[in-house]
């Protein structure tokens, strides 16, 4: 009891919601709330399996509305605090979601797409990226992690917790149901073992002293009186939010020197972009590729450097057009074609992307 | 010249006078709150929640840690804070309408699993902070901004009644009750053994405080007071619906 979950390195193969939990664990997350909603149920599963062995918490919910606020409760007693959730659970989460990005309380989420709109599929999609990064009746100022393999959702789960902890923007790590549920090899480890310093968590109440005598009292409010009073709050979120930009960035690309085709993808479709520029880059194709693994933040310079020395770009999601929205609005002003492969709820594979890819090359709309 | 009783030693001096409108309950029911804070000495434990609607006012009421919530929602994030850190002793104050309307899955759900937390609900009878609309608890024929011909329980349904369903799915170890401003050391007496049994460990809690609403009702003095003594306890029976059995030392 009480030791540590994982020490030194440990080889396995395993879901990527096994993976989840086990990073949860490894980052030293004391306590996980949810509610039941495929394809992220196991992650609970294999919390709830683990967390009594080294005297972790878990509370089942009512419905995420209620995963989403207790996750906040938790958080604002200083522990590390994180729920799970998808699809429609999703949208009801993202109440609590927007109390969390006014109050700036660091909760951790990982998301599972599905199929959407509605209940839609369990299966699989890319359909969460806007709710994810823009939900809520706010100004979207949350830190979205887009995972594409089993060893980054471990990885980015860890780093979730100190990226929520050390900034104060709801975090996620965005995966979907291919990632969830199929088994992959990747490396488990203890943070500190790789030099990974975990985020302190302050407590925001019930810290030692009585209030108004020894220390002041916590008042935190979502509400305000007038509007440059909210106004006032929201600027200097904004500014802190543009300050950490830079800091929390994240992306990767190949082949970005004058491409004919860059293709954009973001995921667990990203590998099928990989694969397919590996192989037309080894036909001697001049394709390459941009991958924004923070789509909040996104990558903006990153990408306008890249798209700049590309002819054409092609978007390719399992969405109708949610990281091409995001792209665009980037991209603005920029004067490069953009081409697009859309797939709602559907995955791809490299073979489409070729296809789409040699198309394009031939001078073909596809 | 009268002299004013103390406020409380757990009150927040700073947010006095307080902005509820005149004649309001909430300012008694916080008093109780407060003395019962200040003897049960919890000041440094405690955490207290409030809702949204005119509960919301209270986010600085307290010289005690207070989080402000959404409409419905400070039952769970009390229970949140209660489950990842049961030291501390946690308040959640709302209205009819987020304990009984928006937020009832969450009053069911924590008392079905019996979480140690002390939740206290005011019953106005109505939606206050948004002008007066019909609440779960409007009275059958009371007129409100949504029904302006008097409550049609045919159309409108029939008043929630609180304390009574929560003693149908609470184990023996939960307390229920049912106050009234009406009846201070009452509804103080109560809103104490609620905060007793979380600090005894022995489960879930609960109190509603019938209160007044002058402003949306449209009464005088005299007829605000009516109201509440003479329609709402008929409507509301006060009392304890469920006290823990307390081992004898």
């Amino acid at each position: 009891m009480g030791e540590k979950p994982i020490e030194g390195e440990r080889k396995a193969f395993m879901t990527g919601n096994e993976a989840v939990a086990w990073a949860a664990l490894a980052a030293g997350a004391d306590i996980m709330y949810g509610y039941p909603i495929t394809p992220q149920n196991e992650i609970m599963q294999y919390w709830t399996r683990l967390a009594p062995k080294y005297e972790k918490k878990f509370l089942q919910t009512e419905d995420e509305l209620s995963a989403g606020f207790t996750t906040i409760g938790g958080v604002l007693t200083g522990r590390r605090a994180f729920t799970a959730t998808a699809g429609p659970g999703n949208v009801l989460m993202q109440e609590p979601l927007s109390m969390a990005e006014a109050m700036r309380i660091p909760i951790v989420v990982a998301v599972q797409q599905r199929g959407g709109p509605s209940t839609a599929t369990v299966i699989y999609s890319q359909q969460e990226v806007t709710l994810t990064c823009f939900g809520g009746n706010g100004e979207g100022l949350r830190v979205v992690y887009s995972t594409s393999s089993h060893q980054e959702l471990y990885d980015y789960t860890i780093k979730s917790f100190n990226t929520a902890w050390k900034y104060r923007f709801p975090t996620f790590i965005l995966g979907d149901g291919y990632q969830a549920k199929m088994r992959e090899s990747l490396v488990l480890y203890d943070p500190a073992e790789r030099g990974v310093e975990m985020v302190h968590p302050e407590p925001f109440v019930g810290k030692p002293g009585v209030p108004g005598e020894e220390r002041t009292a916590s008042h935190f409010r979502n509400t305000y009186n007038i509007e440059e009073e909210l106004l006032e709050v929201l600027t200097k979120d904004i500014e802190e939010y543009e300050q950490m930009k830079p800091e929390v960035i994240e992306y990767s690309e190949l082949n970005t020197q004058d491409p004919d085709i860059l293709v954009i993808a973001h995921g667990v479709v990203f590998r099928s972009a990989a694969m397919a520029v590996d192989e037309l880059t080894g036909s001697g194709e001049k394709v390459g590729y941009f991958r924004p693994i923070t789509l909040r933040p996104f990558p903006q310079e990153q990408l306008r450097k890249a798209a700049a020395k590309a002819k054409q770009l092609l978007v390719v999601e399992s969405a109708h057009g949610q990281l091409l929205k995001i792209v665009k609005e980037n991209l603005y002003g920029l004067n490069v074609p953009i081409r697009t492969y859309l797939r709602p709820g559907v995955g791809i594979t490299p073979e489409e992307i070729i296809d789409e890819c040699k198309a394009l090359l031939a001078g073909k709309e596809a | 010249m009268e002299i004013q009783p103390k406020m409380p030693k757990s009150w927040n001096p700073a947010s006095k006078p307080h902005k509820f409108c005149p004649g309001c309950g909430h300012g008694i029911v916080l008093k109780a709150l407060g003395q019962v804070i200040d003897e049960l000495g919890i000041q440094d434990r405690v955490v207290f929640g409030c809702d949204i609607g005119c509960s919301l006012l209270s986010w600085d009421f307290f010289n005690v840690d207070t989080v402000q919530t959404h409409h419905g929602r400070t039952t769970p994030v009390m229970v949140g804070i209660k489950r990842a850190n049961p030291e501390l002793i946690v308040i959640a104050y709302m209205g009819d309408g987020g304990g009984y309307a928006i937020g009832s899955q969450h009053l069911v759900n924590a008392a079905t699993r019996d979480d140690k937390v002390s939740l206290i609900l005011v019953n106005n009878t109505n939606y206050a902070m948004t002008g007066g609309q019909m609440a779960p608890t409007t009275m059958p024929g009371q007129k409100t901004e949504t029904t302006p011909y008097g409550r049609d329980v045919t159309q409108a349904g029939y008043p929630m009644m609180g304390p009574e369903m929560v003693s149908a799915i609470t184990q023996d170890n939960a307390y229920v009750a049912r106050g009234s401003v009406a009846k201070f050391r009452q509804l103080k007496g109560y809103i104490k053994k609620a905060l007793e049994n979380q600090m005894a460990g022995r489960g879930f809690s609960f109190v509603e405080a019938l209160s007044t609403c002058p402003t949306n009702w449209r009464t005088n003095a005299e007829k605000t007071w009516a109201f509440l003594e003479d329609k709402m306890t008929k409507q509301y029976p006060p009392g304890e619906f469920k006290v823990p059995a307390v081992k004898e030392e």
